[in-house]
């Protein structure tokens, strides 16, 4: 059984990708394309990590994080932000809802698998 | 009707004779789709005298040239044994309504010669690219682009 | 059937769809700002579509979109912190940048080069309203921006090339458990080149999903690891506290790497720990040894917490194919067939599907095979002269309905609201307003209304056309609005609705209106009309459609390109579709385009004529009446009129007016089809007989020899057979134009 993953972006460009790289990884990819719809997903997945982007509509990066961190079995997952911006108070921002790392977007395939290998083990 | 020839060269061609107007002609087979029998045609209002109007060919619309007429021979007199040979020439695909096809004949491209030049006789030369001889009598190959006009040229 | 496609191909196809909608949500966004109906949200909405268009361009190395993309975010950033405050100038600059963004957008995907010129002087305009904002950092970030990954590049070593690393049991983390109270006292002797690392972790490393464990087994993959353990701030078991902090440790590393990867790895912690790193060299102290001269004193006490945080967790068979993994991607990108599978529950997130518009035409005509078909059944039930409550016909009439619904269905499909076109419309006035220096601007109502997208397609040509001339010639230059009291920005409005089964398309402007004695006086040296012509203010105006008729006395930039509405007029009509105009001085010019809505089917009445079967368009339709002779009053020597109601309408023969037989002269019992036109006249057309009422399938006619006039399209018959579909309003304003009838219908006064 491989990994689940569960990606949260609201670019169908973008999901699309992480779909395929993820996937060609081995892992298994669940998508969502904004917060809510994540926080959906999250009922029924125990994903070994969460991608998630920052700027989406109804909830954004921020908000999932932090309701993410608020769900007892998903304390410790771990989260990596998507971010096209490498602004430290950005990082920090993400940090400070609980993320666990960030990859700059637009993201490479390989880059991203080592950003999960780095969280997940 | 003749197989096709063995020793026929690579610039050897297929032509389908037919008799339009008690005169023969022929078409590069090439460009010929099908050969089918006459049905009446639906009348196209304010369309040219040869224009016999368009036909059901499974389902598209086929407009029908009477060739006799364009080729300035008088409109054919149709009934059941007149044929229509659908032709596609560049972009579209026309009907051409003849009195009757004859042969199919190979050919080498060496024995077509040029049409004399006619220019000052009437225009139905332009209609012809090419004449060639089979069993001694003469074959008028159409020049199927100059028979169908465009349509800028015809709407102007 | 599509197992052969790159993935990486069909995702790029769908980043320019998805392009296509994010550029439809940025211009409604900013007409929303320009309206100043903007909330925080819709801002929103605009730096989002921006950003999305940026983030997906960058996956695929589109740097000068990227480029362009990140100037307009960074300015909307702006907007959206509250950093930068806009007016209208401003919003008419992001509409510009919106088309640039749109045309950098088409440009990446057809792969062509994009206007260097005009990308630039929208950068230079957005950097002016960024002004300090945010300059120095964005600077930097834009020139930097590439479509790489930082912060986890990490020069991943090829496992095969170094030997350090090649094993994962040979030299796993020497762990050791005893207190070493000064860390720096024993270097491992054999490192040559290397990293002393300090790392301690505070709570909130664990907080945010970070594990230590992972970190050490990075180090281990970049080169040989010496690690040991301070647990002297360990607890008793008892009052250990998950998720606390109480280790820390003392890593050596032997490494090619540079301090900079070494950093890398600690990207994401390192403002959650205590981290130390220096540089260290020729240690020679092989770490196998280590562990057996360390005293071991507490190991039990950690137990706990190592055999959860300590001993790495098995890794997912991802880490076996790391070495390989970026090749495979990078030149055969397959996607495992049981992977999407098993994706395809949660990645539903939202109900759409992308069709091939190829597909759905074939199932358009499908469908038309079908209604032919059924036409075919219902004559042969005619002709089989069946009582009319058989089961046969009961199941007819089901079939028939069904059959209606199928098509219905089908043509929804097709159908798209004229949202797009309009948007586009938007530019254009934008683009010729600032050519001929007038302030116009656009509004639009009924943008939701659907029609076939071939004719949206189609409409884009004539109407752009039409509103390049409403700005040209039919709003005045600035000083004549204000001395004509109105105000100093003009007004175009593009309106769509259905109506009667059509849909209807209005370009207005509220101009100086048609000037008319100028239009005449042109026709007339032109030789488009006699010289003493009487013509009534509709005719002048439809002079304009006429070839060759162009009313620019100075040839402007914008619509003397030698397209005139002639051209406008025919494609509108190739629509099957009619333009009209309406002007009042001073008051503006209103076009209005009537069309199908779909190009595949209408609803007609079959009709004889001159033993043709023809089928008229039941929407041109008002009314079918039968004469008496006496009802028929002459008027001139070659035109007739009837009275309908209060008003005489000319009467036409069919069957002459398409050359079929000469104009007939009793029209006792005769049976006539009131027709409307757009401007609301009627005419009246005599046929021989009304056979029935059907849907029928439009086929469309070759223009091998000319359209011919009066004749919309064709169909095919039950049996087989093609009928002609008329234009009756061609029909009528051709015999108007040939000068045979009145050419208005005469109101009847008291």
């Amino acid at each position: 059984m491989s990994l689940q993953i569960l990606a949260v972006d609201d670019s169908r460009t973008i999901r699309d990708m992480l779909n395929l790289t993820l996937s060609q990884a081995g892992f298994n990819p669940h998508l969502a394309d904004d917060g809510i719809h994540g926080l959906e997903l999250l009922e029924g997945l125990t994903p070994g990590a969460i991608i998630t982007d920052i700027n989406m509509p109804r909830m954004d990066g921020f908000g999932f994080i932090d309701a993410v961190r608020k769900i007892e079995k998903h304390r410790a997952t771990p989260i990596l932000v998507l971010t096209t911006e490498s602004a430290p108070e950005l990082k920090k921002r993400a940090r400070d809802a609980g993320a666990t790392g960030w990859i700059v977007k637009p993201f490479e395939p390989k880059k991203l698998v080592r950003a999960l290998q780095m969280v997940t083990g | 009707m003749s197989e096709q020839d063995k020793t026929t060269l690579s610039t050897g061609i297929e032509l389908l004779t037919f008799q339009v107007g008690g005169q023969e002609y022929a078409l590069d087979i090439m460009s010929v789709r099908e050969i089918r029998g006459w049905t009446k045609a639906t009348p196209l209002p304010h369309a040219p005298s040869f224009v016999r109007g368009v036909i059901n060919l499974r389902g598209t619309v086929l407009t029908i040239v009477d060739l006799a007429d364009r080729l300035g021979m008088g409109a054919a007199q149709t009934s059941e044994r007149n044929v229509i040979i659908v032709v596609h020439t560049g972009k579209e695909t026309v009907g051409l309504l003849v009195d009757a096809v004859s042969d199919i004949l190979a050919i080498n491209t060496t024995d077509l010669q040029d049409p004399p030049d006619m220019s000052a006789a009437e225009c139905e030369e332009s209609f012809v690219s090419a004449l060639t001889i089979s069993e001694g009598r003469m074959i008028r190959v159409l020049a199927i682009a100059a028979a169908l006009p465009t349509e800028s040229e015809e709407a102007a | 059937m599509t197992d052969e496609v790159d993935p990486m191909i069909e995702i790029r196809a769908s980043f320019f769809v998805e392009c296509e909608e994010l550029l439809e949500s940025l211009q409604d966004g900013l007409q929303l700002m320009d309206d100043g109906q903007s909330d925080d949200e819709t801002i929103n909405v605009v730096f989002r579509a921006i950003h999305s268009i940026k983030g997906g361009a960058g996956a695929f190395g589109l740097e000068e979109l990227v480029r362009f993309a990140h100037q307009f975010e960074s300015v909307l950033d702006g907007v959206r912190s509250h950093t930068i405050l806009v007016d209208r100038t401003d919003i008419a600059i992001f509409f510009q940048a919106s088309d640039i963004l749109a045309d950098l957008v088409r440009a990446a995907r057809d792969d062509e080069p994009a206007d260097q010129e005009k990308v630039q002087s929208i950068l230079d305009k957005l950097s002016v309203i960024l002004g300090d904002n945010a300059q120095e950092e964005d600077e930097v970030d834009a020139s930097d921006f590439q479509p790489m990954g930082i912060a986890l590049d990490l020069g991943l070593p090829e496992l095969s090339d170094n030997e350090s690393v090649d094993t994962d049991t040979q030299h796993e983390p020497a762990i050791t458990t005893d207190a070493i109270s000064a860390p720096g006292n024993e270097k491992p002797e054999h490192f040559l080149e290397g990293f002393k690392i300090f790392f301690q972790p505070d709570s909130s490393l664990y907080e945010t999903g970070n594990e230590p464990l992972h970190l050490l087994k990075l180090l281990r993959e970049i080169g040989e690891v010496d690690v040991s353990c301070d647990t002297s701030n360990l607890k008793s078991l008892s009052e250990l506290e998950e998720e606390k902090s109480y280790l820390a440790w003392t890593i050596y590393l032997a490494t090619d790497e540079d301090e900079a990867s070494v950093r890398d790895i600690f990207d994401f912690v390192a403002d959650l720990c205590k981290l130390d790193i220096s540089p260290i060299s020729n240690s020679t102290l092989p770490p196998s040894n280590k562990t057996d001269d360390a005293p071991l004193s507490s190991e039990l006490s950690i137990v706990p917490t190592a055999s959860e945080t300590v001993v790495p967790p098995a890794p997912p068979q991802i880490s076996q194919n790391t070495a390989d993994l970026p090749v495979r991607k990078s030149t055969v990108p397959t996607l495992p067939k049981t992977n999407t599978d098993n994706n395809k529950p949660s990645n539903k997130p939202r109900p759409t599907v992308r069709v091939d518009l190829e597909r759905i035409d074939r199932l358009v005509n499908l469908v038309g095979e079908l209604v032919i078909n059924q036409a075919m059944i219902s004559q042969s039930v005619t002709d089989a002269d069946l009582p009319s409550n058989s089961a046969i016909s009961a199941g007819l009439d089901e079939f028939m309905q069904l059959t209606r619904d199928i098509q219905d269905s089908v043509m929804m499909i097709r159908a798209q609201p004229v949202k797009s076109l309009f948007q586009r419309m938007s530019r254009i006035i934008r683009e010729s307003s600032a050519m001929v220096g007038k302030s116009v601007c656009l509004k639009t109502d009924g943008e939701n209304t659907e029609v076939d997208k071939t004719v949206i397609e189609r409409l884009a040509d004539p109407l752009t056309h039409m509103i390049r001339n409403a700005v040209d010639h039919g709003i005045e230059k600035e000083e004549d609005r204000l001395n004509a009291d109105k105000p100093a920005e003009g007004i175009v409005t593009l309106m769509a609705s259905h109506r009667s089964g059509r849909v209807i398309i209005e370009v207005s402007d509220d101009g100086a209106g048609i000037n008319r004695e100028r239009v005449l006086q042109i026709a007339m040296d032109k030789g488009l009309v006699a010289e003493n012509s009487q013509l009534s203010d509709t005719e002048i105006d439809n002079l304009l459609f006429l070839p060759g008729f162009s009313t620019a006395s100075e040839v402007s930039d914008l619509s003397g390109r030698g397209v005139g509405m002639d051209v406008v007029k025919s494609s509108i009509i190739a629509l099957g579709g009619r333009v009209t105009i309406q002007s009042e001085p001073g008051q503006g010019t209103k076009f209005t385009i009537s069309l199908p809505l779909t190009l595949a089917v209408l609803d007609g009445m079959v009709i004889e004529v001159a033993k043709q079967i023809l089928v008229v368009p039941l929407n041109a339709i008002a009314e079918t009446l039968t004469l008496t002779q006496e009802s028929v009053l002459p008027l001139g020597p070659n035109n007739r009129v009837i009275k309908v109601r209060d008003v005489f309408v000319p009467l036409l023969d069919l069957g002459s007016e398409l050359g079929f037989r000469a104009p007939l002269n009793n029209f006792d019992n005769a049976v006539v089809l009131l027709i409307s036109q757009e401007n609301g006249t009627q005419a009246a057309l005599v046929v021989d007989a009304i056979q029935d009422q059907r849907q029928v399938v439009i086929k469309g006619l070759q223009n091998t020899f000319g359209r011919p006039s009066g004749v919309a399209a064709a169909t095919i018959l039950g049996d087989g057979k093609i009928a002609l579909i008329l234009d009756p309003i061609d029909i009528v304003s051709s015999a108007e134009s040939a000068g045979n009838l009145a050419q208005n219908n005469l109101q009847l006064t008291g």
